[in-house]
């Protein structure tokens, strides 16, 4: 059987729902190993494409214009796509500065400038159609590894 | 050999914690500078957390990182136990040591077999060995499984531990969770130990005179004890901001830090150069071959230390958890009405961190600072990066080669962009 391509992507977050996918790696990984083609995984390794995939697991909201454009073409590529974590699902909490009280705002508002970030930092599903949403802070193992299974 | 200018890049390094970049530019055939470059993905915790009860902040400043979160958690904790004078009982002093040994499996194994590994046998990612290496994997695995079993019985969770909490546990480590951890880091323990020889590579080695600074406790403990440096200070925990300047680095709009006005290293390496004597009895004798390499200035042996502090934190965890019978006991209350300044440092697995919490006579969060380990080692590895490409440029390495050693020193030094992206400042011109 030909293996399906997998790519895991990070966006605007603590990377913290990796961490879980890693751990999962613990008791899955000749199994993930021997079912998917990794396409795409920076934290394993390096020659990362993005290239025709089956499924996209992303994590992080989206803070720039470059990973809203990233996202875009993920879109593009992949025939699923799905969010794991409360940052790719909701954007909270990477995307706390959105309800800064006024002041705060205002104080940021040169560094959100210098650093290029989008008016507001926004779940995946604001710019593309999301097929699986896995929300949780971070995600749960239980229902990755469930999910994992359907793929 | 090489025409005398030209650049290295490497874009989106992957193998490390978080997202980064580095420029080295060559001319006349000498490396004239080392740029690490932050990305821009920063999250605002520090203002964030302004404004919060003081319960609030450690689950929500330990979202800075996924994979050093019980640190954060423990670090601030400890910072706002302080400002509000909350004293822990012993058993959850206990609790939050096997916490953050659980933190060191895990994080360590991460590092060592998951980023390190595939260098060392010279192919791209631990997803590409054939299966004459699946008995290392599955050796790997178990080890990374039992610091994971060990977060989970403790912690609830090996990323964001909802157990954990100011003042102490919300819940204890059940009978059979602790039953199942233990079995685990008792049949990890011998493959911990056949790794260490793996890490001790002998095909890399950069030395340099340096300043190791780390927090030094009796019985090796990562939350208790004095900052100890190889220059001979010896500093108490609240007093470390002092030693420390900021210095801000305009190209990746980040501040780092200097210990006394210079460069300085924290981490793995640092932890056994100034403390192995308070190594596990059991480790020190099962790695006294090793354990003879250290004080080590080879940055290279960070790994090696790694490695060694993985069999440390499991004999540890299993004679802890073998003597402890754990107890429901009542979370200590704060008491308020008192403006006043907190202070945690303890060992996070890359290296010291520190928090200070500031709160208000109501308790709520009014100041907030925190620096990380990666902050506190980038002057020292962007230096070291400058001398260890001309050591390969004069003698005639390739660009290829020399780009990819370069990503191994980066790895060496085991930097997390996750947390990194919280130092982020903006450089105003």
């Amino acid at each position: 059987m030909q293996k399906k391509k997998l790519g895991i992507f990070s966006f605007t977050c603590c990377e913290g729902c990796t961490v879980v996918f890693i751990e999962l790696l613990n008791n899955h990984f000749f199994d993930y190993k021997n079912r998917f083609d990794f396409v795409s995984f920076r934290q394993l390794k390096s020659n990362n494409k993005t290239g025709k995939m089956d499924f996209a697991i992303i994590e992080g909201a989206i803070s720039t214009a470059s990973e809203k454009k990233k996202l875009l073409e993920i879109r593009k590529k992949a025939k699923k796509i799905i969010a794991i974590g409360s940052c790719a699902c909701t954007g909270a909490p990477s995307n706390q500065r959105n309800n800064f009280r006024p002041e705060i705002k205002k104080e940021i508002e040169k560094q959100v400038k210098a650093l290029r970030q989008l008016k507001t930092i926004e779940p995946l599903k604001k710019y593309v159609k999301v097929d699986i949403l896995l929300n949780g802070c971070p995600v749960n193992i239980t229902q990755l590894e469930k999910a994992m299974e359907g793929l | 050999m090489h025409k005398g200018n030209f650049n290295i890049s490497l874009k989106n390094i992957s193998k490390i914690e978080g997202h980064t970049h580095m420029d080295i530019a060559v001319k006349n055939n000498e490396a004239v500078s080392v740029k690490l470059k932050i990305s821009e993905n920063k999250r605002f915790y520090r203002d964030a957390v302004k404004g919060m009860g003081y319960k609030a902040a450690p689950m929500h400043l330990a979202r800075i990182c996924g994979t050093c979160s019980p640190a954060h958690m423990s670090c601030v904790c400890e910072a706002v136990e302080r400002a509000m004078n909350i004293r822990i009982s012993e058993q959850s002093r206990a609790l939050r040591e096997l916490l953050l040994l659980g933190n060191i499996i895990r994080d360590h194994g991460m590092h060592l077999y998951f980023f390190c590994l595939p260098d060392i046998f010279g192919v791209d990612s631990v997803l590409d060995f054939d299966k004459k290496k699946d008995n290392l994997i599955h050796n790997a695995l178990h080890v990374k499984e039992a610091g994971n079993m060990l977060c989970n019985a403790v912690g609830g969770r090996a990323v964001h531990p909802p157990f954990a909490n100011v003042g102490g546990f919300n819940e204890l480590p059940s009978k059979e969770n602790v039953r199942e951890a233990l079995k685990e880091l008792k049949e990890a323990r011998q493959y911990a130990l056949d790794f260490i020889d793996t890490f001790f590579v002998k095909d890399m080695s950069f030395k340099r005179d340096t300043n190791f600074v780390a927090l030094c406790g009796k019985g090796f403990s990562y939350i208790d004890g004095v900052i100890k440096t190889s220059s001979g200070k010896v500093i108490e925990e609240e007093d470390y901001r002092e030693h420390l300047e900021k210095v801000i680095i305009p190209y990746s709009n980040a501040s780092a830090f200097e210990f006394e006005f210079k460069e300085f290293m924290v981490g793995a390496l640092a932890r056994l150069n100034l403390n192995k004597d308070e190594l596990e009895k059991s480790t020190r004798k099962d790695c006294s071959r090793y354990l003879k390499v250290f004080p080590s200035n080879d940055i290279f042996h960070n790994n090696l230390a790694q490695a060694i502090s993985v069999v440390n934190a499991i004999d540890k965890s299993v004679k802890m958890l073998e003597s402890m019978d754990f107890k429901k006991e009542k979370i200590p209350e704060a008491k308020l009405g008192k403006a006043n300044v907190g202070v945690g440092v303890i060992e996070a697995p890359r290296g010291t961190l520190y928090h200070m919490i500031g709160v208000d006579a109501k308790g709520i969060v009014n100041r907030s600072e925190v620096i990380i380990p990666t902050s506190q080692n980038v002057i020292h590895l962007e230096k070291s990066m400058v001398d260890f490409v001309n050591a390969m440029l004069s003698k005639g390495i390739s660009k290829e080669k020399i780009s990819m050693n370069v990503e191994r020193l980066i790895r060496a030094y085991d930097p997390c962009m996750s947390c990194a992206t919280h130092f982020l400042k903006i450089n105003w011109k």
